[in-house]
């Protein structure tokens, strides 16, 4: 304080902020120990699965490293002009090399994707490639056609590819042509953009529906006093003790159509034993399981939000003159947004990538984004499209992620 | 301010009963008529029902018998957004996503008033308890002492006939709260608004009251000036909440006239003037404040024993504790003037007092 100029030095003639980083140093270094191991264990278990996962939705390397000769052959070829004998040289090369080291199959499998049927042509030809002869595009259109159509080397340019954007266009229904242009994918094929749709809608709807249903409980449960709700609230938490697996096939007993409460309606003359609704297996029953399961996710951060407001700011709007639905509206509303953001946020980001119960309730309408990721990734085997999907997903919660920070404020939300 | 009676009342509490859970009433036939532009304070210990009868009057609990009726009208079925009355909260319940304007017109909005008059409100207020720098603020922003004006003028700004205050000044520090104490006592002589005030600072209702209502036990245990108050207890509770105060317990011997000679358990008599003591062989609590007791030669009437047993130093004044009739926790003020020095721990003197200032109460 004596000398204004001067930076300010401790008694011992340190600068002062030295001093003061110094003394930072250890709390920090002794904080990063404590939260060292969980770091090291998310970075070993999640960060770099998910990063060498999604990778593979944009990489692919296989064809360019099996068959170097017929990759580099195509790669200026203006996918228009005819075919070379070089391009044809290289192919039987490849296919030769190839199938003595027994990658033909992997490469078969890549070049399938791009042109469907491939698959034979390229193991059958490896099989007599060795055989053949120059000129030896002559001796593969002998043994197939094929290799004298343009579409097959196409499929051929767009495999070799090391960094490829297909799998990312199929993802979002697009085809990712040989000349590097994008066209719509067939008509029967586009089927992502329609999940993806159908995802954003459930989520929707299942976020709407948990804060339509949580808002009141939560507002009864921080209204009360702390015995009845700690009771209540275990009510609320039942049922995340109770296996997600349990819970779903419980909706299934109780929705389908020789279900409890069909047999109520047919009791109670809603319908008729013959016109029985039809609540599973399709989007209802996706919708009804959803809202259940995630309602604890809007509840929780509700009322953890509502709790802390006093009762005294709607007794005081209403002392004012205000309306009791005023007094709601402009006073205890506003307050418990942050409640909602986090709440929406949170069953939001859960739905968009539910798996197990659209899996087993969801019949052929309900079906989900994740499901199809987890059909590449079991049935087709192509991881690539499987990660480029994910990547599309993570894109797209992202996207919602933005435009939550945008309207409400990521400050302003809370989780208790 | 003189008694007022049921039909000049402004606000009257008529045979009031509250009860929670059926069992327990936590006010008991309260009646207490309240003038127009009074400042009324409700004091007393926590649990004594003095809330209570604030909340009820302000709509937020119902009472369960009994009438309260404001200018004339019974306004149990009325509820609270309608009753008009203007309340400061305990933690002010300033509107935290409003700014110190959107607070203040929030009352004048939903009165549907158009925008230049709440304008014109809003600054008139803001400026009656100097606040008007700081239109734009949030209450987050604010200081305690502050957010507490805003408070206030929040309830005013609608001019409302009453306001209540529920231990408005209870979140500030000591010097603050004498300062807004002075502030609110004013506002409440310029405006003529009544005020009815609840708090279990004996220091803060004696300041600022017209009359204050002792509560104990869901009773109003007496409704007076803070000046009866201090100086003309009416029962043993009273005398023991408000202010220090000297309590021996004895039994009545005779009552003559307006003086009681009570006998002491340790066998002494004294004189007392008989305020609420019963008859002859009812026990009776005396009450004297130590500010009254007097020491050494001086002490004349019922003169006794003393012996000091620790002192206090204070400044302007010494308090010594004495063992007085047996009594180890009687107190006697002592004003710091010269011959002080002779008062050490363990010396005897002599105490006494006027019996006058000596009230003989209930048995406590």
């Amino acid at each position: 304080m004596t000398d204004a100029s001067g930076p300010i030095v401790t008694a011992d003639g340190i600068p002062l902020k030295r001093k003061l980083a110094r003394a930072l140093f250890r709390s920090r270094a002794r904080a990063f120990g404590l939260a060292f191991p969980l770091i090291a264990f998310i970075i070993a278990a999640f960060i770099i699965p998910l990063i060498s996962l999604l990778w593979q939705g944009v990489h692919d390397p296989r064809y360019a490293t099996y068959m170097p000769r017929s990759a580099a052959a195509v790669a200026n070829w203006d996918t228009v002009s005819p075919i070379t004998e070089k391009m044809a040289a290289a192919m039987v090369a490849d296919l030769v090399e190839a199938r003595k080291s027994r990658m033909i199959g992997r490469v078969a499998t890549r070049v399938n994707r791009e042109l469907p049927g491939s698959r034979s042509l390229f193991t059958s030809s490896a099989r007599v490639a060795k055989k053949m002869k120059p000129p030896y595009l002559e001796a593969l259109v002998k043994k197939s056609k094929k290799w004298g159509q343009l579409a097959t080397w196409r499929a051929v340019k767009i495999s070799a590819k090391v960094y490829t954007p297909a799998y990312l266009a199929n993802a979002v229904d697009l085809k990712y042509n040989a000349d590097g242009s994008f066209s719509l994918q067939d008509t029967k094929h586009r089927i992502n953009l329609k999940l993806l749709g159908r995802t954003l809608q459930i989520s929707l709807i299942v976020t709407l529906a948990c804060l339509l249903l949580g808002y009141p409980v939560a507002y009864m449960l921080s209204t009360l006093p702390t015995r009845t709700s700690n009771l209540l609230l275990i009510l609320v938490l039942l049922p995340f003790w109770t296996s997600l697996l349990v819970r779903t096939t419980a909706w299934i007993a109780m929705l389908q159509s020789q279900g409890v409460i069909n047999d109520l309606f047919v009791l109670f003359g809603v319908t008729t034993d013959a016109e029985r609704f039809s609540m599973i297996y399709n989007k209802t029953g996706v919708l009804i399981a959803m809202t259940h399961i995630l309602l604890p996710f809007m509840i929780l951060p509700l009322y953890s939000v509502m709790k802390t407001i006093p009762p005294s700011y709607v007794r005081a709007a209403k002392s004012m003159g205000a309306h009791p639905s005023t007094a709601f509206w402009r006073v205890y509303f506003p307050q418990s947004v942050p409640g909602i953001g986090a709440g929406a946020l949170l069953v939001f980001i859960l739905a968009i990538g539910y798996y197990i119960t659209p899996a087993l309730v969801g019949g052929q309408d309900g079906q989900m984004i994740s499901n199809i990721i987890d059909f590449h990734m079991r049935k087709s085997l192509n991881w690539n499209l499987a990660a480029a999907l994910g990547l599309v997903l993570l894109v797209v919660v992202m996207f919602f992620f933005w435009i939550y920070d945008r309207v409400v404020g990521i400050d302003n939300m809370k989780l208790g | 301010m003189n008694a007022v009676s049921k039909e000049d009342g402004f606000v009257v509490f008529d045979h009031v009963q509250k009860s929670y859970d059926g069992e327990v009433l936590v006010v008991k036939d309260l009646n207490l008529y309240i003038g127009k532009g009074e400042f009324l304070t409700m004091l007393g210990p926590s649990g004594s029902g003095k809330t209570t009868c604030l909340m009820m009057l302000a709509g937020f609990e119902t009472a369960t018998h009994g009438d309260i009726l404001l200018g004339g009208k019974p306004i149990n079925n009325i509820p609270p957004h309608k009753r008009g009355i203007g309340m400061v909260f305990q933690n002010y319940a300033l509107f935290p996503h409003m700014t110190v304007g959107e607070n203040l017109s929030f009352p004048l909005e939903v009165r549907k008033m158009d925008k230049s008059e709440r304008e014109e409100k809003v600054r008139r207020a803001l400026d009656m308890v100097e606040m008007g720098d700081f239109i734009n603020r949030r209450p987050a922003q604010l200081s305690g002492g502050q957010q507490q004006r805003i408070a206030l003028a929040r309830s005013l700004v609608f001019e409302p006939d009453l306001v209540l205050m529920d231990e408005p000044l209870g979140a500030l520090d000591k010097q603050l709260r004498e300062h807004m104490q002075f502030e609110i006592k004013h506002l409440h002589e310029r405006l003529g608004v009544t005020v009815v005030y609840v708090t279990h600072d004996q220091s803060e209702a004696l300041t600022m009251s017209d009359r204050v209502a002792v509560f104990d036990d869901g009773v109003i245990q007496q409704l007076a000036s803070p000046e009866d108050l201090y100086e003309r207890p009416e029962n043993a509770f009273v005398a023991q909440f408000i202010g220090e105060n000297n309590r021996l317990v004895g039994t009545v011997k005779e009552v003559r006239d307006d003086t009681a000679v009570v006998v002491l358990p340790s066998g002494a008599e004294t004189t007392a003037k008989a305020v609420n003591c019963g008859k002859a062989g009812d026990a009776t609590t005396l009450s004297i404040r130590p500010e009254r007791v007097t020491l050494g030669k001086s002490a004349g009437e019922n003169a006794t024993d003393a012996e000091v047993l620790e002192l206090i130093y204070l400044g302007d004044h010494i308090r010594c504790r004495m063992r007085v009739h047996g009594d180890e926790e009687f107190i006697v003020k002592v004003p710091n003037s010269a011959g002080i020095h002779e008062l050490q721990v363990g010396s005897k003197t002599k105490v006494g007092w006027a019996t006058e200032d000596c009230r003989a109460l209930d048995r406590a």
